[in-house]
């Protein structure tokens, strides 16, 4: 696992932190139990402070990815395939709200938008 | 016990500069950075802390107890460096060592000689021909040779170059994975804080700006750039203080979101640095 964080960015670190982790759970390249470095040493490691490092996997906490066992440390949390499946789809359909707004917001109907997305969706493939 | 320092509502007068009514904590297991202008308090808030001056009024308690009642049990578990020098200028770092070592509980002598080497110090050279940096440098040693809870430092970082900043924010790396281990510090150089602080305090004419976990700064505070027909009406409450030239205007707000539901597209907001913040707070409420 790497994570590549940056000081310009306008994201805040943590959210970098708590992203990254998030997409290496839902690709499954970290597997269910594995444990997470110790906040101390990622901290340590991406030379930010502790309490952003925290404040991370208390994000991903909340939102079921890992657990944290007193004095044992974090490790990822069972990713049923199902629910995963539906994170996955969630991560997707937030960026699709966005741009649903954009299309309401300039007049791009519904069809319009479909078309764009199957043109685009092709284009990607080849 | 989850703050390693206590200072509650704490005065102390000079002719002209006073601290009063000051109060704040430094949790246990996080570093803290002290910024604040020159004459903002800060070394005097540390001297208080340290007993090296007394207060007249309020409560200093370091690990749970009394700084002046408890005061040899406190220091023997901190670790203090000091802007100036607070050695015998006559002495070399060996004769030194032979007599603060023995005042420690926990002084280290293997660890010692680890910080002497790395940090290329002389043992034999007296004190007064050193530069700054190894001054700087000799204290640290000392300060993180006795296996100290709580580290002090006032400045640490002036007088040093990147490299050896760069150092010092290593060692307190190592140091703070030990998640009893707490560090105060003040600094002008406040991009030593962006990598590592935890929490910051403000401190200017010797009242507390603010106090305030790191990233909830940049969440609150924000620098606002606009042309100045914005301005024409009265400017808003949140503005810290305004900079305006024929370009545009600058200004610190200290609720962005009040300022984005306000001006919307019509300006840009930028993350502040801690120098920006300080900058603004001290041109304060006059340019407003």
């Amino acid at each position: 696992m790497q994570i590549i964080i940056s000081n310009n960015s306008k994201q805040p670190i943590y959210e970098q932190i708590s992203k990254q982790i998030k997409q290496f759970i839902l690709k499954g390249i970290l597997q269910e139990g594995t444990s997470l470095p110790s906040i101390r040493s990622l901290a340590k490691d991406l030379q930010v402070s502790v309490i952003t490092t925290k404040r991370a996997y208390e994000e991903l906490e909340r939102e079921g990815f890992i657990y944290s066992l007193v004095g044992k440390g974090s490790f990822v949390s069972a990713q049923n395939e199902t629910l995963l499946k539906e994170r996955q789809h969630r991560v997707v359909e937030e960026k699709l709200l966005e741009v649903i707004e954009i299309c309401k917001d300039l007049n791009v109907s519904k069809d319009e938008l479909n078309k764009m997305v199957a043109i685009l969706y092709k284009v990607d493939d080849e | 016990m989850e703050n390693a320092i206590e200072i509650k509502s704490v005065s102390k007068k000079y002719k002209d500069f006073h601290i009063e009514d000051l109060s704040f904590s430094v949790k246990k297991g996080f570093v803290t950075g002290f910024i604040g202008a020159n004459g903002a308090g800060k070394s005097t808030t540390i001297k208080l802390i340290m007993n090296l001056i007394k207060k007249e009024k309020g409560n200093i308690n370091i690990f749970g107890l009394d700084n002046q009642q408890y005061e040899r049990d406190i220091k023997d578990r901190i670790g203090f460096v000091f802007d100036d020098n607070v050695f015998y200028e006559e002495l070399s770092i060996k004769e030194m060592k032979n007599l603060v070592a023995p005042t420690y509980t926990h002084w280290d002598e293997e660890l010692f000689r680890s910080y002497l080497e790395k940090f290329e110090l002389p043992t034999r050279l007296k004190i007064k021909k050193m530069s700054k940096g190894m001054k700087m440098k000799t204290s640290l040693a000392f300060a993180l040779s006795h296996h100290a809870d709580l580290i002090i430092m006032d400045e640490p970082t002036s007088g040093l170059d990147p490299v050896f900043r760069r150092e010092i924010l290593e060692i307190l790396y190592d140091l703070m994975q030990d998640e009893t281990k707490t560090v105060f510090f003040s600094t002008h150089i406040t991009t030593d804080l962006d990598k590592i602080a935890d929490y910051i305090v403000f401190l200017q004419n010797g009242t507390l700006i603010f106090h305030k976990e790191y990233h909830a700064i940049a969440e609150e505070y924000g620098i606002v750039k606009g042309s100045n027909d914005l301005l024409d009406q009265r400017s808003p409450k949140e503005f810290v203080s305004i900079r305006k030239t024929s370009m545009g205007f600058e200004a610190l707000s200290k609720n962005i979101k009040e300022t984005e539901s306000l001006y919307g597209d019509k300006v840009v907001i930028e993350k502040p640095s801690l120098e920006d913040i300080m900058y603004f707070t001290k041109r304060g409420k006059a340019h407003v």
